[in-house]
């Protein structure tokens, strides 16, 4: 789970509404005079959830999607990330043709059918990933995202079976993988379907690294659950983007069970860092010439 | 004998056998044929038809289970666990402890054993029997440790070729502050991959609970089979109820479970597990010898299958046996559903 300031304005920011307009504590260059709020055009400016200043939101965006005062990074979806990551005109989408389905004819509060229709309408997405072939400066590589906007990122099959042939396609044309995750966890809709998509994606790049494959896992925020605990925590080498919480459990059902607060920063990306558990942290600026400067040293 | 609610209908047949038995054979200086007056009217049945009732009754509450009560059974703390079994089916047990990293999990228990003929590793959750062991076990729930204990121990048996017998029963791996520093979702992915690749044959039962990641951490195998009244899904009913219906109680609970198809025959309907074994009438705590006669039958045989098993071809196959679990429309032509009557979203 999110804590509640970064999802509130993850939401405002997916529905392109700028955050509340109440003055900012602190006292920058964003004192400068607005006309009344009812004149400014939706979305224009936004709080930054890591510094509460109001931001820009082009520049913003011209920023990859990072507050240029603070350096919080923004949640991005699929299709940019894969447009920050690969280079100009070079990534050729594979695997579009899979669906998801409703194998269990699962129904909580709504119908899982209609849910995927609803998300599906909503993100003009088939579900959560996105994945294919492309160039990291000059550098040939199987790239994979998955989404956060379609159902949390949830892994259900499509999302499982997407990952797998990403890396079965991987290992039989001897190239670099690249996964970025950002997930809740499998997705509980598909129940045992989606579980045994954690042992498939791991038993796949078993096979990659029988085969000597290169694997970078990219973590970025959020990722938990049964992502976390199968490929997202399998790379070679594993980046996480600053400020990601990432984790096995979620911070609720943590402080649930141990019945006392949190550590500050718990489960944040620096965290995992100071844990052994990621190799390096790296601001989204420097990612593709992070990716790059690994793809060579494995010779791949 | 404790009951469960829904088998609130033994209750009262237990005491009436008792009552009858007492009649019959004339307890406390009470002259044979004259019941002990117990509060209520006392029938003076055969005591012997009345057990007769009393396994008719409890055949047909078990056959009719729902989902929701066979997670409750699943759970019945007298049901036997990897410790019971082990003694139950076990020659000669070596216990082997902790990972050499952190230390010794004993929510996952691992040692050699020899199983009828067949000389193996054993790897299994317990959840603990008294207050004690239970809290030492944290319930079942696992710690990174535990998992990397279950991994080390596996790989020696890979190395000196003993097959490996897993069995499964956790509400789910530790959520805890440790358990996160110390890795537990790097621990059970990493357990996964290398299962995955293990050249001896592996065979999982899921005795009780099957909880998700913390299930599947040493569930990775060429056959996977269920007790009847066990559970094994992505998430427990609660936790479930708790995200999709916004509140967990008894009747979204059911719900849940219901949704979840989390059943062995459900599983079996999904791909997921191989095989069902039976229970004893009234489920594996009414009786653990049996249970455990029916679930070692069920191991030696299965392992007796894989035992000249090409070792590639061993491996090829437990891959092909996850890589093909999935339901999704391919539009580049075939569909994999597993359930193709379903109506599709549009």
């Amino acid at each position: 789970m999110v804590p509640g300031v970064s999802r509130g304005a993850a939401r405002a920011e997916k529905q392109g509404k700028s955050g509340t307009m109440t003055r900012a504590a602190s006292r920058t260059w964003n004192e400068i005079k607005t006309p009344k709020r009812s004149a400014i055009p939706e979305g224009l400016w936004l709080r930054c959830p890591g510094c509460s200043r109001m931001i820009y939101r082009r520049q913003m965006e011209a920023n990859l999607h990072v507050c240029p005062e603070c350096n919080h990074h923004f949640r991005i979806g699929a299709v940019e990330r894969i447009r920050q990551l690969t280079d100009p005109g070079s990534f050729q989408p594979m695997f579009r043709g899979l669906e998801p389905t409703d194998p269990l004819g699962f129904r909580d509060l709504k119908t899982y059918a209609d849910r995927l229709r609803i998300e599906q309408e909503k993100t003009g997405q088939v579900d959560a990933v996105q994945a294919g072939s492309g160039f990291i400066k000059g550098r040939e590589a199987m790239v994979c995202c998955l989404d956060l906007t379609f159902m949390m990122g949830s892994m259900g099959s499509v999302v499982g079976e997407t990952i797998t042939r990403t890396i079965e396609t991987a290992t039989e044309r001897n190239l670099p993988l690249i996964i970025v995750s950002c997930s809740g966890g499998a997705r509980m809709q598909e129940s045992g379907l989606s579980l045994m998509q954690m042992a498939k994606t791991s038993a796949a790049l078993a096979r990659h690294d029988n085969a000597g494959g290169l694997f970078i896992s990219v973590l970025t925020d959020p990722t938990t659950g049964g992502v976390t605990a199968s490929f997202a925590m399998l790379g070679d080498v594993i980046l996480a983007e600053p400020g990601a919480l990432i984790g096995f459990a979620g911070p609720r059902v943590i402080q649930q069970t141990i019945r006392q607060e949190l550590p500050d920063g718990f489960q944040r990306s620096e965290f995992l860092l100071k844990s052994g558990l990621v190799d390096r942290v790296v601001a989204r600026a420097e990612l593709r010439s992070e990716v790059a400067r690994i793809i060579d040293y494995s010779g791949k | 004998m404790s009951y469960l609610d829904f088998e609130k209908p033994l209750v009262e047949l237990e005491r009436q056998i008792e009552a009858a038995t007492a009649a019959r054979d004339g307890v406390h200086g009470t002259p044979p044929g004259v019941a002990l007056d117990l509060g209520t009217r006392v029938q003076l049945d055969d005591p012997d038809a009345l057990r007769a009732k009393y396994r008719e009754t409890l055949a047909s509450i078990y056959a009719g289970l729902g989902p929701w009560e066979t997670v409750r059974v699943a759970r019945v703390p007298t049901r036997p666990q990897t410790r019971d079994y082990i003694k139950l089916i076990c020659r000669d047990f070596a216990e082997l402890h902790g990972d050499r990293r952190y230390g010794d999990d004993p929510a996952l228990v691992t040692g050699f054993a020899r199983i009828g003929s067949i000389k193996c590793l054993i790897v299994g959750h317990q959840k603990g029997r008294d207050t004690q062991e239970r809290i030492a076990c944290h319930f079942g729930c696992a710690h990174p440790e535990g998992y990397r204990k279950a991994l080390a121990k596996m790989k020696m048996a890979e190395k000196f070729g003993l097959p490996i017998v897993t069995l499964v029963d956790t509400p789910g791996a530790y959520p805890g502050l440790g358990a996160e520093q110390r890795g537990q979702a790097e621990a059970i992915a990493v357990n996964m991959l290398e299962m995955s690749r293990l050249r001896v044959p592996i065979v999982s039962v899921v005795i009780g609970e099957g909880g998700s990641g913390g299930a599947l951490g040493i569930a990775v195998a060429d056959r996977v089979a269920m007790m009847q009244f066990a559970w094994y899904s992505v998430i427990s009913p609660e936790g479930c109820a708790a995200i999709l219906w916004k509140q967990a109680n008894e009747q979204t609970n059911a719900q849940a479970a219901r949704a979840l198809k989390l059943t062995a025959s459900d599983n079996i309907e999904l791909g997921i597990v191989d095989d069902v074994i039976e229970e004893p009438l009234g489920a594996a705590h009414r009786a653990p010898a049996e249970a455990a006669a029916n679930l070692e039958k069920w191991i030696t045989s299965t392992l007796l299958n894989l035992k000249d098993v090409d070792r590639d071809v061993l491996v090829d196959r437990r891959y092909q046996r996850f890589r093909r679990l999935g339901a999704y429309v391919d539009k580049s032509g075939q569909f994999n559903g597993l359930v193709p009557d379903q109506d599709l979203p549009k």
